[in-house]
């Protein structure tokens, strides 16, 4: 194990009792509880911890937050292996394995690095300049090629093992950052009564707090922190959510978070998911988000070693650890004085660059005099292998001469603070430059929004805490409460001002543009930027996608405002002008499977099984998807394949009995005297006349004049019906009826209800059902003279209460039978064993499909939402006595006559032949194209009445067309094949069978 | 999102579901020469940036169908009702 040499003996928020050991890079390393990842490296003396995406370079620690671009591992193995997770943001545990990225074949010596040397021929654009020609050979050779020498960590390919949850919260007052100013904000909204939510992506709370050196109220500002969230952690109305990153705002205050609720803690937590995505509901929100430390732009400010300011006095006060002992603290603002002060503190030997000039300078009176502070200077190039050595200065206007040569461990940059304002401007708000801070904020806030501290553009901690008092009484009035405790903020010592003066990049002539980032995630140097202008695409909104700038999975959070910056010197226009890029969520990136939640695998959406289900399995049926439903496919019976078991299904129909599950049928009941005008103006039959005890099959159409769905409209009383709609327009046709009832036809008297669940429904089918039936249902008289086609009537199974009705898809003698669902099985069972001497048998969807094909009927390929009533041969039925909806626009010019496409059968010239479902029909075998199609085939099946395939079909003219021979072509597949068009009936075109 | 339900109160949005414009009437005519008010009801629609009326259903509540006013550029309800009938209706 390799000791923790740059750990200090003492301070910070980390518990030096206990000792914890993690891998990296298969080497053990120890930490204690209270690191991260990075702290504990930075401890043992590790800088190198990555390459970079295109050249391959070095890469270290560079900040110690979320917006970490450089030091991303991969963590953990098997199905648990994630790629790209910032080192900064993960909390160290025992066992913790953790890997570097990119690189072969190893950190140390990666062969890629190669393309580091090819730097100057990888400007922006390249690849898409390079690799145009061949075509084809992009794909095969070029992109994948590329794709192995650049990128990141690579995705587990095997399951992940882990659980995953969802979550809801409702509150008066989200606060987004548990920062100085997020605390007061908290403790303010919730002593005034206020339902608060306090989400914070660390683990600890305090904000930068947690890494200062600072005294709140005459105690070290880390400790007055946590004191206050402990408390708020007592309070009834308060919700933390430590470890929680609020990635996004969706409109009207709702927000999606994340939060790592086991990450922490390791694998062994069976009770507890992995992480858990929040839906946050709330009325007012409070943005205490913070700021981000912007980079410095120099050649090589990408080597390890090179480090935020504000990050690198957080490793020293918050952790312990000391990333440098020869330090440079190179900035153009007050912040950084407070590094140097630190570092000074800590032993370590320090010099700062300071871009500004020296009148305007505050924070230098934080340091003892002795300290090596020079201004208008800028870092113009750090140097170094794997580990920066030395920095080269110069003067920040570009003239005179440069020094060379200033050793050092640690360079320490600040270029500034950029709000925290993503969540602020996700819902289309847009940013503006806020010259007093050189960096954007937010404009005008919508009523129920604020922005306290960093977020706001305010610099000042004492003026932060103020500001997040004010806004949690405010937000707290703003729902209802009615503050009777006041809160204030407590006194902070004098700090040094902010005094913040942009320095975009250093201008010095000697060195390299090409090594120079503003990107370090996706390795945008500012050369990229200077060919993006040079080639129009200065624009910030144009440069971002020419150089990919910010599109990393950091975002741009380091990047993004510096480019503006740098685009904004090269174009010679104001900042204002050169525009900013949109934040979008995620805030930070998301693991698929928090996103997924529950739903995955069999969760992924609801499975729906009929009552009868159970039957269905232990019989060995295959199951089908229908919507959410499982039904029955077909029943194999040893050595059956799918064919020949759908053939026996449909012979023992035609022949005998068969019996189908079609439960999944929307049902619904309607009751009132004017049940039956609304089914007139909803279907385009009639029913209000239709007798008492009968059923009848009815379309319906939409308003604009096409088939919506079809079904069986029956007529249980005077005033009482019962409508079955196809399985899936089961709740598309509810609220349609909806709809027509409580918006168009308020007046009628009617009432209804879906039962689909409450109702299991099977149908019998065959020459045989009625001596099946005839055998157990008891309370009517089954004959054909007492019981015709269309007819219904109540009757009795066993104890089972049943509606039976006399109606046939399958072209058969045929009944459907719907009981109460909880008697689903027992009638199913009952009537299988009754018809055991017939030789009855389940059919499945596949049998009733092909049936239903040989009698010509229409289901839902040729219900496909372009289809009239008359197209489908179904013109006789559209009543010319009534109104009903659909009824006009059917009679269009454009939706009748010759030209349409129109309902027929076909069937193979060659016996042999067949055809598939979706192949287009055309009048010559060579004819390819859009304008030689006459239509195209809907339904395709083996008959086995007929013995060959059969097929419906949509021709133009196609009813004057029977007896015609034309081609069914599949270009994709190849086929084509020579049809007569037919009469769409194929098995008993009278239709005796089922009037038998 | 929530929409305000006029039975239910605030709801969550993925109880609701949309049914189109609701600044179109009905029309009520019953001859084919009517047929250019019905091709105008079905698809002539407006798609104005800022305020529009449109159905929605609370089909995961209530079941009722409303009319909001919302804003399409920011998505802002400034109203919720019952829908109103669309039209006088048939006979009784």
């Amino acid at each position: 194990m390799s000791g923790q040499s740059n750990r200090l003996p003492s301070g910070g928020l980390i518990d030096r009792t206990r000792v914890i050991s993690f891998t990296f890079d298969g080497r053990t390393y120890s930490g204690h509880p209270g690191d991260t990842l990075a702290s504990a490296l930075i401890a043992s003396g590790i800088h190198l911890v990555g390459r970079s995406f295109k050249y391959h370079r070095p890469r270290g620690i560079y900040s110690s937050g979320s917006e970490e671009p450089s030091a991303l591992v991969t963590l953990g193995e098997g199905g648990r292996t994630e790629p790209n997770i910032p080192a900064t943001m993960v909390e160290i545990f025992d066992g913790l394995v953790a890997r570097s990225q990119n690189r072969w074949p190893s950190l140390s010596f990666d062969l890629m690095a190669v393309n580091s040397l090819l730097k100057p021929f990888f400007p922006a654009g390249f690849y898409y300049k390079t690799f145009m020609w061949p075509r084809s050979f992009w794909y095969r050779l070029y992109e994948p090629a590329i794709r192995r020498a650049a990128g990141l960590g690579t995705v587990a390919e095997l399951p992940d093992p882990d659980s995953y949850e969802h979550a809801h919260a409702h509150c008066d007052v989200l606060i987004v950052g548990a920062g100085p100013a997020g605390l007061m904000a908290a403790q303010a909204a919730a002593r005034a009564g206020a339902r608060v939510v306090l989400a914070d992506e660390r683990a600890v709370a305090g904000g930068h707090l947690a890494g200062e050196s600072i005294e709140i109220d005459g105690r070290q500002c880390a400790d007055w922190a946590q004191d206050l969230y402990a408390e708020l952690s007592e309070l009834e109305n308060v919700r933390l959510l430590p470890r929680t990153s609020v990635f996004g705002r969706y409109d009207g205050l709702t927000f999606g978070a994340i939060e790592r609720v086991s990450d922490h803690i390791g694998a062994d937590t069976p009770n507890l998911p992995r992480q858990r995505r929040w839906t946050i509901q709330a009325k007012q929100l409070i943005c205490a988000a913070g700021a981000i430390e912007r980079p410095l732009v120099f050649e090589g400010n990408d080597r390890p070693g090179v480090m935020l300011a504000r990050a690198a006095r957080n490793y020293l006060n918050q952790y312990g650890a000391l990333p440098g002992r020869n330090v440079v603290v190179a900035a153009n603002n007050d912040d950084a004085y407070l590094t140097a002060r630190d570092f000074v503190d800590a032993g370590a030997d320090v010099t700062v660059i300071d871009g500004r000039p020296q009148e305007i300078v505050t924070g230098s009176a934080l340091l003892a005099d002795g300290v090596d502070v020079r201004f208008e200077q800028c870092i113009a190039q750090a140097r170094g292998k794997m580990h920066v050595s030395s920095v080269r200065l110069a003067s920040v206007d570009g003239t005179g001469e440069s020094e060379i040569g200033l050793p050092c461990d640690l360079v320490c940059v600040s270029g500034g603070w950029n709000p925290t304002i993503h969540l602020l401007s996700h819902c289309g708000g847009r940013p503006r430059w806020n010259e007093r801070i050189a960096s954007f904020t937010m404009g005008k806030l919508e009523n129920d929004v604020q922005a306290v501290g960093g977020a706001a553009g305010t610099f000042d901690l004492q003026k932060s805490l103020h500001e997040g008092v004010a806004a949690g009484v405010s937000a707290a009035k703003a729902c209802g409460a009615k503050p009777s405790r006041t809160v204030t903020a407590p006194s902070v010592d004098k700090l040094p001002s902010y005094g913040v003066q942009a320095l975009w990049r250093a201008l010095d002539s000697v060195s390299k543009s090409g090594a120079a980032f503003v990107d370090f995630q996706n390795d945008v140097t500012v050369a990229d930027l200077e060919v993006a202008e040079r080639e129009g695409f200065g624009h910030s909104e144009h440069a971002k996608r020419y150089t990919t700038l910010g599109m990393a999975t950091d975002q741009g959070k380091l990047a993004n405002v510096n480019a503006i910056g740098i685009l904004s010197e090269l174009l010679g226009t104001p900042i204002a002008e050169t525009g900013t890029t949109t934040y979008r969520p995620l805030y930070t990136p998301a693991a698929l499977g928090t996103l997924a939640g529950q739903r995955q695998g069999h969760e992924f959406r609801a499975t729906r099984h009929s009552a009868m289900h159970a039957w269905h399995e232990k019989n060995g049926a295959v199951f089908t998807d229908a919507g959410l439903w499982l039904r029955p496919y077909y029943y194999p019976r040893e050595g059956e394949d799918f064919a020949a078991a759908v053939k026996r299904e449909v012979l023992n129909v035609r022949s005998a009995v068969g019996m189908v599950d079609v439960s999944t049928l929307g049902k619904i009941e309607l009751k009132g005297p004017d049940a039956g005008t609304f089914l007139d103006r909803l279907y385009i039959n009639s029913f209000s006349k239709m007798k008492v005890g009968r059923a009848r099959y009815g379309v319906m159409l939409r308003e604009d004049g096409m088939v919506f769905d079809d079904g069986t409209v029956t007529r249980l009383a005077e005033d009482h019906y019962f409508v079955t709609v196809t399985t899936a327009n089961a709740s598309p046709v509810m609220q349609h009826m909806e709809f027509c009832h409580q918006v168009h036809w308020p007046e009628l008297d009617v009432q209804f209800c879906s039962v689909s669940e409450a109702w299991a429904a099977m149908a019998v089918a065959g020459p045989k059902a009625r001596d099946t039936l005839e055998r157990i249902v008891q309370g009517i008289d089954l004959s054909n003279e007492a019981f015709p086609l269309q007819s219904v009537a109540n009757a009795k199974i066993g104890d089972a209460f049943v509606r039976v009705f006399r109606i046939s898809f399958s072209g058969e003698l045929a009944y459907e039978l719907y009981t109460p669902a909880n008697c689903g099985l027992g009638v199913w069972e009952a009537i299988m064993e009754a018809g055991a001497q017939d030789g009855i048998s389940a059919y499945g969807t596949e049998a009733m499909t092909v049936m239903r094909t040989e009698k010509g009927h229409v289901a839902g390929p040729e219900l496909d939402g372009r289809t009239t009533a008359d197209d489908l041969s179904l013109g006789r039925m559209m009543s010319e006595r009534k109104d009903y909806i659909g009824r006009w626009l059917a009679a269009r010019s454009g939706l009748v006559g010759e030209g349409r496409i129109q309902l027929v059968g076909i069937k193979p010239v060659n016996v042999g032949d067949r055809f598939r479902m979706g192949a287009h029909l055309v009048n010559a075998p060579g004819a390819i194209g859009p304008d030689v199609s006459h239509g195209h085939v809907t339904t395709s099946v083996y008959s086995p009445a007929c013995d060959h395939f059969i097929g419906l079909a949509l021709l133009k003219n196609g009813r004057n067309r029977i007896g015609e021979r034309i081609f069914v072509a599949s270009p994709l597949h190849q086929e084509i094949v020579e049809v007569e068009v037919t009469h769409p009936v194929f098995v008993d075109e009278r239709g005796e069978r089922m009037r038998g | 999102m929530q929409i305000p339900c006029p039975w239910c109160g605030l709801r969550p949005l993925d109880e609701f579901a949309y049914g189109g414009d609701a600044t179109k009437k009905r029309p009520t005519g019953k001859r084919q020469a009517d047929t250019s008010a019905w091709v105008d009801y079905v698809y002539i629609h407006d798609n104005p940036a800022g305020r529009h009326r449109e159905y929605w259903q609370h089909v995961g509540g209530c079941r009722s169908w409303i009319v909001i006013t919302r804003d399409t550029t920011n998505h802002a309800i400034s109203k919720a009702e019952l829908a109103p009938p669309d039209s006088r209706g048939g006979r009784r």
